[in-house]
């Protein structure tokens, strides 16, 4: 599904991912972990396409076609979805008025008519009981005032409205109590399915003992140094980072 | 010859036509004299830096428009909030439609000022009033020395009026250029309140110049609410001078949405006569092509114990020019004053310009005035979120112009007139979002 090859990318003349090599096949978990500045969210934000990151050598293949030069939107349409670390906010903007345009805008990519406001709407309340969201929230303005929680949950509120094939969740469990985390977690996992597949970028455990990866990968300074099943979270998660950079010696 | 020359030679004939006992015949002498002194203003006026009128002053305008336009409802109903009912004054190329108007004398006055001039029972307020705000610059006092038409508004004391009053100022583009001076009287007594919403639009491509002058007087814990909706065709200029004298803890608040027009001039000066008073300015800017927008801001603090708020939005693509030159003045009796004056602008071009300076002058010691001034572009990490989203560059782009813009639009407290300014500023962007913003 996810192809990456040899991937070198960065801003302007700092390279920051560097020889990135990672296959997701659909019905995976990959977890990736690393310490501060090993390069995650750059990788997350490369594959969603950011204009800030130069890809200046590599591969990026999504379901078989390459997507290094296609807009954030482009990719969006053709399935992937991005969760924020840090989401903005839109003032006046209501949740629901957010995620009605952002299904219809993928709709319309794909040639298709506007959802029914019927359909729209059943789906909006269908999710959103799944995530434990009350009516209210789904009024508010975009991410505006939202707790960090609140945000988290508003991310995968969207992702589950967008079904998307891959999913990437960056940092998706900072700022989360450990019910919200459930939730969110429980969330996911309720979206999985054999056809689609999730990475998760984390710093911590925590979230893998919700959502259980099939595959876990150490960033470190913007390669991947190891890779490993769930285990090796756990053994990470125990001992840091430093044994891994010995290792590599 | 110039128009200056030519506006003179007209005073002479407009005066023989007016009778002489008008009580604001001495004011209307006084003041053509300062227009013939000072003349039209120029870029050396620190007020007008950067704002020049010469081009305009080139076109040949017809001083007074000939013959009575008629204009049908239909051609014009859009331009009025029809959804709810109003009170409308409506002139056309400077004289007053019954037909397209509802006035009122139903307790409170809302007619036109050449009656008010006129009729003696109106003597009273014309002459505690008519003049008593407005500065005696050049471009006022010539619009005081032709004073003939507008509103007239008077609301008395702890009436509450509920039904909006528009005022609505079309020109038909009968004659090739036109020079329109509306002046425009609102008087709201002691505990009253008025919600009143300003336009004016040309009906056709030809040249037209407005010279408004407003002024507005609140007496004590009155209530105004003002909008200026700004939308006008690309050879239509508006020069339009606002005076608000408000008194003790009145609220005043004026809104402008400059989304249209040639070029505009904003002159809005507050006066806050009495303690507790509150003033409120905002603004929402948004311009194209080569529209050139001037807000000229002044709140002059002479009372204890006040507020004012000042919130301008600007957003600028292609070379559109913006000027926002906002002035707080606080004398030293004004203590324990809450002043401010907040101007964000992005630019969506590089050739777009926005001119921003905050002014505050301020000789009381106990005062609490902050400014602050932002200019950028639309924020990457935000465009890229709602790309990741699947919406495209430019329906991304307007989201984020809409949500910068959001909370000026927020306080405007007529929800018809927020729904149709949504609308105005989804045009403006170009894009259908799929839902009614």
């Amino acid at each position: 599904m996810l192809h990456i090859n040899d991937l070198h990318a960065g801003v302007e003349e700092k390279e920051i991912l560097k020889g990135i090599n990672l296959d997701v096949q659909p019905g995976e978990v990959h977890a990736i972990m690393g310490p501060n500045g090993s390069g995650k969210s750059t990788l997350a934000s490369v594959i969603a396409g950011k204009e800030e990151f130069e890809i200046s050598k590599g591969n990026l293949s999504f379901e078989g076609e390459d997507i290094s030069e296609l807009d954030p939107e482009e990719r969006a349409h053709k399935g992937l979805f991005l969760s924020f670390q840090y989401p903005v906010a839109i003032p006046g903007v209501t949740v629901t008025n957010f995620i009605k345009t952002a299904i219809n805008e993928t709709r319309k990519a794909k040639g298709l008519e506007d959802m029914p406001a019927g359909e729209m709407l059943k789906k909006i309340k269908q999710k959103a009981e799944m995530l434990e969201i009350d009516r209210k929230f789904l009024s508010r303005s975009l991410n505006e005032g939202f707790s960090g929680g609140e945000k988290k949950r508003n991310e995968i509120f969207q992702m589950a409205m967008l079904e998307p094939k891959l999913a990437i969740l960056d940092e998706t469990d900072s700022g989360l109590d450990i019910d919200a985390l459930k939730v969110v977690a429980n969330g996911v996992n309720k979206l999985k399915s054999k056809d689609n597949a999730v990475i998760v970028i984390t710093h911590y455990q925590r979230l893998l003992d919700y959502i259980v990866p099939d595959y876990v990968h150490v960033l470190m300074d913007g390669r991947i140094v190891k890779s490993g099943s769930k285990e090796l979270a756990k053994e990470l998660e125990a001992k840091g980072y430093d044994w891994i950079k010995e290792e590599l010696v | 010859m110039s128009l200056k020359d030519k506006l003179l030679s007209s005073y002479i004939a407009f005066e023989d036509h007016l009778e002489d006992d008008s009580p604001i015949h001495d004011l209307r002498n006084n003041a053509i004299k300062v227009f013939e002194e000072a003349g039209f203003p120029t870029k050396k006026e620190e007020a007008w830096k950067y704002t020049s009128l010469n081009a305009l002053l080139k076109q040949n305008y017809s001083v007074f428009p000939k013959s009575e336009a008629t204009v049908e409802l239909k051609q014009v109903k859009k331009y009025f909030l029809h959804d709810i009912d109003t009170y409308k004054l409506v002139f056309v190329d400077g004289v007053y439609s019954s037909f397209l108007s509802e006035t009122t004398h139903d307790s409170i006055d809302v007619c036109l000022l050449s009656s008010a001039l006129n009729k003696p029972k109106y003597k009273a307020v014309i002459e505690a009033y008519f003049n008593k705000t407005a500065v005696k610059d050049s471009l006022t006092s010539l619009n005081t020395a032709f004073a003939k038409e507008g509103a007239y508004i008077h609301i008395p004391k702890h009436k509450e009026v509920e039904k909006p009053i528009e005022i609505i100022n079309f020109s038909t583009g009968n004659e090739a250029a036109v020079l329109l001076q509306p002046r425009n009287l609102i008087v709201v007594g002691e505990n009253a309140h008025v919600q009143i919403i300003e336009r004016h639009q040309s009906l056709s491509s030809n040249a037209v110049l407005t010279n408004a002058v407003t002024e507005i007087f609140a007496e004590k814990r009155a209530f105004v609410d003002c909008y200026k909706i700004q939308n006008d065709s690309e050879n239509a200029s508006l020069v339009d001078s606002t005076y608000v004298s408000q008194q003790q803890e009145s609220i005043c608040r004026v809104h402008t949405f400059s989304f249209g027009g040639k070029i505009t001039r904003n002159n809005l000066n507050f006066y806050q006569n009495g303690e507790r008073c509150d003033s409120v300015l905002n603004g929402i800017t948004i311009l194209e092509g080569k529209q050139h927008v001037d807000h000229n801001t002044l709140v002059h603090h002479m009372a204890p114990n006040c507020e004012s708020h000042q919130d301008y939005k600007g957003i600028f693509s292609d070379s559109s020019v913006g000027v926002f030159n906002g002035k707080i003045y606080v004398e030293k009796d004004a203590q324990k004053l809450d002043a401010f004056q907040q101007n964000n602008n992005i630019l969506v071009d590089d050739k777009a310009t926005i001119n921003s300076k905050p002014q505050l002058e301020i000789f009381a010691d106990d005062v609490r005035c902050s400014h602050g001034c932002t200019i950028g572009q639309l924020d990457e990490d935000a465009m890229f979120y709602l790309q990741s989203r699947g919406i495209g560059k430019k329906e991304a782009r307007a989201l984020l112009m809409y949500a910068f813009a959001n909370n000026v639009l927020e306080s405007v407290k007529i929800p018809e007139l927020k729904a149709r300014i949504n609308k105005l500023i989804a045009n403006k962007i170009g894009v259908s979002l799929g839902f009614e913003l």
